[in-house]
């Protein structure tokens, strides 16, 4: 019994993590496929996304969507970081975090050295990488809220600098959390474990 | 101002490649143009009843949580006369020539609903009402938004003036481009509400709603009806022209 609880302690991947991972995965998935139809009904740059990989059929389902999934998106955030601040994880896992510390890491990491055998331990890319993504949701959030409601969120409105602005903030933070992902993603194909641990919280480390 | 000329040229960009034949295409443009654009792709999770229900009753209740987020003496910022956009867009369901000519001489705004005097107005009626003119940032649903210059009669001194149930929960609009929607009490009695009888210090011109448009800068431009020819006061839910295609009802920022 004690032991169970130890391990469950130390466990890199609780069921609470591993749940709230997945569907901030679903919520980021439909909020940037019906976003990006939204975006394409009055692009401000120059290009369209294709209709294909977006959600929502018309601008109106898109939106539908949208406020929709920004329920999950958020909720599920707010569930991720009280939970990751309560239990201690997000100190443990996330810092020591320096700029010299990234560097060394990333050095490391392009000359493909970077041991993983145990995965419940973030190096400082990673730290950083995920403390990035942290960050730029929020930040999505919180330009989403000036775009919904730009009158009723008036300081943080003012804060992004107007309405105008805050457009292009969410357009800016959404397509740095794309290349997030997109390096996640790359990094998961690397390291395929990482997805097991993600799916059952075993194998965090190598026999 | 209503809706979306954008949505149309998505359509007919989508629609374009695919039809070669060119009456046919002429027809689907058009029915599309009439018959509101929504369901475009063939096949779409969007299209599944469930879904479709579901994302409605999602639409309901952030419906709920605007009305409970609106703060009635919150006010929309307002700019300076050189921040205004020139032109300013004209956007509509229909393209700016068919915008409908009102005649002025016979105008008569309908009253309706939970008011006492249900007397019809005027032009001059409402122009002879205290005027008040303000500089605000008109934001459409498609993203775009613009700044422009709407004066007229404070919409709350009006709906006073009628003798409206201000405890009631719709206002309902019908217009002469058949354009239709509703908002909310808490909306109507916002300080920034107009009944809006000029743009930019002259009568306000055909495209942009004469003789009367109402304008709201805590609402998107959907939800702010050109050339409106019936006003009603009612708690029986009216719906929209768009609202009723599936954009949110209440439609505020």
């Amino acid at each position: 019994m004690a032991r169970t609880a130890t391990l469950q302690r130390y466990s890199s991947h609780p069921g609470w993590l591993r749940l709230t991972h997945w569907l901030n995965a679903l919520a980021v998935l439909v909020m940037v496929t019906s976003g990006w139809r939204i975006f394409n009904a009055s692009p401000f740059f120059d290009f369209s996304f294709p209709a294909a990989l977006t959600l929502g059929g018309w601008l109106g389902g898109a939106l539908q969507w949208h406020f929709a999934g920004m329920w999950l998106l958020f909720l599920n955030g707010v569930l991720y970081l009280m939970l990751n601040i309560a239990t201690g994880r997000l100190f443990t896992r996330f810092f020591p975090l320096s700029p010299r510390g990234v560097l060394r890491d990333l050095s490391t990491a392009l000359r493909g050295k970077l041991a993983h055998d145990d995965l419940s331990h973030y190096n400082q890319v990673q730290r950083l990488a995920y403390l990035f993504a942290i960050v730029d949701v929020a930040l999505l959030i919180m330009s989403g809220l000036v775009l919904w409601k730009s009158v009723q969120f008036g300081l943080l409105r003012e804060l992004l600098g107007g309405y105008e602005a805050a457009r292009r903030v969410h357009f800016i933070a959404m397509a740095l959390l794309m290349a997030f992902v997109a390096v996640h993603l790359v990094m998961v194909a690397v390291v395929p474990r990482t997805l097991l641990l993600m799916i059952t919280g075993k194998g965090g480390k190598a026999s | 101002m209503t809706v979306d000329k954008s949505i149309l040229d998505e359509a007919r960009k989508l629609l374009a490649p695919r039809i070669h034949d060119l009456s046919r295409r002429k027809f689907l443009v058009r029915s599309l143009t009439l018959g509101g654009v929504a369901m475009l792709s063939g096949c779409n999770i969007s299209d599944d009843k469930h879904v479709e229900s579901a994302l409605a009753g999602m639409s309901r209740f952030n419906d709920r949580v605007q009305g409970w987020l609106f703060d009635p003496k919150a006010l929309a910022p307002v700019y300076d006369e050189a921040m205004i956009t020139r032109p300013f867009p004209f956007n509509a369901f229909y393209g700016e020539d068919e915008a409908p000519s009102v005649e002025a001489a016979s105008y008569r705004l309908e009253v309706t609903g939970l008011v006492a005097d249900k007397r019809s107005w005027r032009l001059e009626e409402l122009r002879a009402m205290a005027q008040v003119d303000q500089i605000t940032r008109h934001i459409c649903v498609e993203g775009w938004s613009a700044i422009g210059r709407w004066g007229g009669v404070r919409f709350s001194d009006f709906l006073q003036r009628v003798g409206a149930d201000t405890s009631a929960r719709f206002v309902g609009f019908k217009c002469a481009d058949d354009y239709y929607t509703s908002i909310d009490m808490a909306t109507a009695l916002h300080p920034q509400t107009l009944l809006a009888l000029t743009y930019d210090g002259q009568t306000l011109p055909r495209q942009y709603g004469f003789p009367m448009k109402l304008r709201m800068p805590t609402k998107l431009g959907y939800k702010n009806p050109k050339h409106i020819q019936a006003i009603f006061v009612t708690n029986t839910y009216p719906g929209g022209y768009w609202e009723d295609q599936g954009y949110n009802w209440f439609g505020g920022s």
